[in-house]
């Protein structure tokens, strides 16, 4: 994984010592909130319901062992013991005091880590395939990209007051892991006739209250171009966004309301402009970055495993991956305990994954954007010793991409911004289905919940979403149908009135009634409400 | 009532406004009635709290109890966690804020 020169390593302290003065100045009463504010964002210290909130980034979700640790350690000295890995592939401490701050930045800061850009109207976390280096079907790597695109847009001064905030995905395979099109900007990394390879540019994707899949404007940037394109997205943006109405400033508004045509006409005049400009960094540097992400010393050893144990043999089949080398997979490790809170995961939970990640994947973890945790290369012949442990710990439940495997964002039981509580009802729902033993039979069952129409759950995509809503003070959650984050990606309809907390459990389990009746051979919940439509899961859920 | 919220600066914590200074417990709230504005202003302006802001609430046998659910998650902790709420020990507590 990339490793930081003397630059990034500067950057990341001066900016600590810079915040610790900001802080002090605070604390002493010579800045006033409306003061303060803007520069706690800028290192990712939110005010939240019950304290201040920190936002670690974790670049495009790969961390090593050491950092990890490094996050345990700051749950267990200046949190209450745990952590919140969330959907952009980060992790979010929900107690921070604003006296601790800039020491934790420090910490971080010695690990190769930081919470800049994890706020504000910049360019946030790039994220990418948490798969990336180890997936059987990718074409390369896509995180030396990312890493390209994160020096790019670290600290850019054209970039640090955009319209909105502004996220970035990068893949490189057929099978979309990261929602790319759901991005400001998504990039697949793809090979032209000729066989060289280029990003595919696809702009004006998003969620939240104006759900938009982005189209592809370019299907081919050469990739010693890549960073001069995607600038030249960024310059429309930044010149004509909507600065005037915060829920039209996003880029997806403006792809929608200027056409993609003429938008992609704008993009391509100002990559016309920059390419005379040079602002592409040498090539040098993307293979200086490349070296950091070279496989690891791969060895042959067996391509299977003793299945004989039940509870090891459905973990092997739920939460492994196929890895491009055929000794190896990449295990999964569910922070979705039956009845547990998605994506939270104690100290002592964070340091075992690491001893792990060290012990079984060559020291690498990724954080997926469905707040589980990946050991992305473990040999074959080490997963039941790996599985024994995670086990053991509470780490194993059989559930990846089940209905167990719900994403929830903190919702009103931490979130400033929430109408409803989104966490009980992922609990309810877990508990639900695993008590009645219908986990299994559902299959591939995607459901996510937000707690307000801001959509960090990823509602909009789930094959079963809800969104929490306030109805009079009171909480209320609308159903919805048929989304999906993947290469086939699409955004889910609201089924019809909202339902109450208990009446929001029910109709997730009509819902699934409803998919095991009308399925047919092989269809996933989703194939089958594509087949039928709307109409029959209405009648099931309103009569 | 109008009862006065806000977040400690240095701890971030959940305060409420006694009449003469902030308490982590709701029930220690008084109706500030008119002065809210003025105590808000006078207290942000002091830089101990963060936004103070102004909520209505009404008191039922002696215990304040916020009017809208996200001042009653506030005035309790997160309902996923019992543990961490001001009252770990109270099985009825979620009930309370639901
Ligand atoms: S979706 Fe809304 S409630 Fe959930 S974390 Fe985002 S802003 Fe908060």
């Amino acid at each position: 994984m990339y490793l930081y020169d003397q630059y990034d390593q500067a950057m990341v302290d001066a900016r600590v010592e810079e915040f610790r003065d900001q802080a002090r100045r605070r604390l002493e009463g010579k800045l006033s909130e409306d003061q303060f504010k803007p520069l706690r964002l800028m290192n990712g210290l939110y005010l939240q319901l019950h304290a201040y909130m920190l936002r670690v980034a974790i670049p495009y979700g790969t961390l090593n062992g050491r950092q990890m640790r490094a996050l345990a350690d700051i749950a267990e000295t200046y949190d209450r013991g745990y952590g919140h890995f969330t959907t952009r592939q980060n992790i979010q401490y929900n107690w921070i005091k604003l006296e601790d701050a800039a020491d934790i930045l420090a910490d971080l800061a010695e690990v190769e880590m930081h919470a800049i850009q994890t706020s504000g109207n910049c360019i946030r976390n790039i994220s990418s395939d948490h798969f990336a280096g180890a997936a059987a079907d990718e074409l390369v790597d896509p995180r030396p990209y990312a890493e390209l695109l994160r020096q790019w847009s670290s600290f850019h001064p054209e970039f640090s007051y955009l319209p909105r905030k502004f996220k970035i995905a990068v893949i490189a395979s057929e099978t979309d892991r990261a929602a790319m099109k759901l991005h400001d900007i998504g990039i697949r990394i793809v090979s032209n006739s000729e066989g060289e390879p280029g990003a595919a540019f696809y702009v004006g994707g998003g969620m939240g209250r104006t759900p938009m899949i982005a189209p592809c404007i370019r299907e081919f940037v050469p990739l010693d171009r890549l960073v001069t394109y995607a600038e030249a997205c960024l310059r429309v943006y930044n010149r004509y966004g909507r600065r005037d109405n915060k829920y039209k400033a996003r880029i997806k508004i403006l792809v929608h309301e200027l056409g993609a045509e003429e938008y992609t006409r704008q993009v391509e005049e100002e990559f016309a402009h920059l390419l005379e400009q040079g602002v592409e960094p040498p090539i040098a540097e993307l293979d200086r970055i490349r070296t950091y992400f070279a496989d690891p010393d791969f060895e042959d050893g067996p391509k299977s495993v003793d299945r004989s144990d039940p509870d090891f043999a459905l973990w092997v089949e739920r939460n492994t991956v196929r890895h491009k080398h055929d000794a190896y997979v990449s295990a999964v490790i569910s922070l979705k305990p039956v009845g547990g809170i998605p994506g939270d995961a104690s100290a002592e939970q964070m340091r075992l994954m690491a001893d792990l990640a060290e012990r079984y994947s060559f020291d690498e973890l990724r954080v997926m954007h469905t707040q589980n945790i990946v050991l992305p290369h473990v040999r074959i012949a080490d997963l039941h010793a790996l599985w024994s442990a995670l086990d053991e710990a509470g780490l194993g439940a059989p559930n990846l991409d089940t209905i167990e495997d719900i994403i929830a964002c903190p919702g009103l039981d931490y979130c400033s911004l929430a109408n409803a509580r989104s966490i009980p009802v992922a609990q309810r729902i877990s508990e639900r289905f695993a008590a009645k033993g219908r986990t299994a039979e559902l299959g591939e069952l995607k459901l996510k919940i937000s707690g307000c129409i801001n959509a960090c759950g990823h509602h909009h995509a789930g094959h079963i979403g809800i969104l929490g809503v306030d109805r009079k003070g009171v909480e209320n959650y609308q159903l919805l149908l048929g989304g999906s984050e993947a290469q086939d990606t699409a955004l889910a309809k609201i089924t019809g009135p909202g339902f109450d907390e208990d009446g929001i459990v029910d109709a997730v389990e009509t819902a699934a009634e409803v998919y095991l009746r009308e399925r047919e051979d092989g269809e996933r919940f989703l194939d089958t409400y594509r087949r039928i439509g709307m109409t029959p899961f209405k009648e099931a859920l309103y009569g | 009532m109008k009862i006065l919220t806000g977040n400690d600066l240095k701890t971030g914590a959940v305060v409420w406004w006694t009449g003469v200074d902030w308490s982590i417990h709701v029930d220690d709230a008084v109706d500030a009635g008119g002065e809210a504005d003025t105590v808000a202003a006078r207290e942000e302006a002091a830089r101990r709290v963060n936004v103070p802001y102004a909520i209505e609430a009404e008191r039922i046998d002696g215990k304040v109890r916020p009017a809208h659910i996200k001042d009653r998650v506030r005035a309790l902790g997160p309902t996923v966690r019992p543990d961490l709420t001001l009252k770990p020990a109270d099985p009825d507590a979620r009930d309370w804020v639901i």
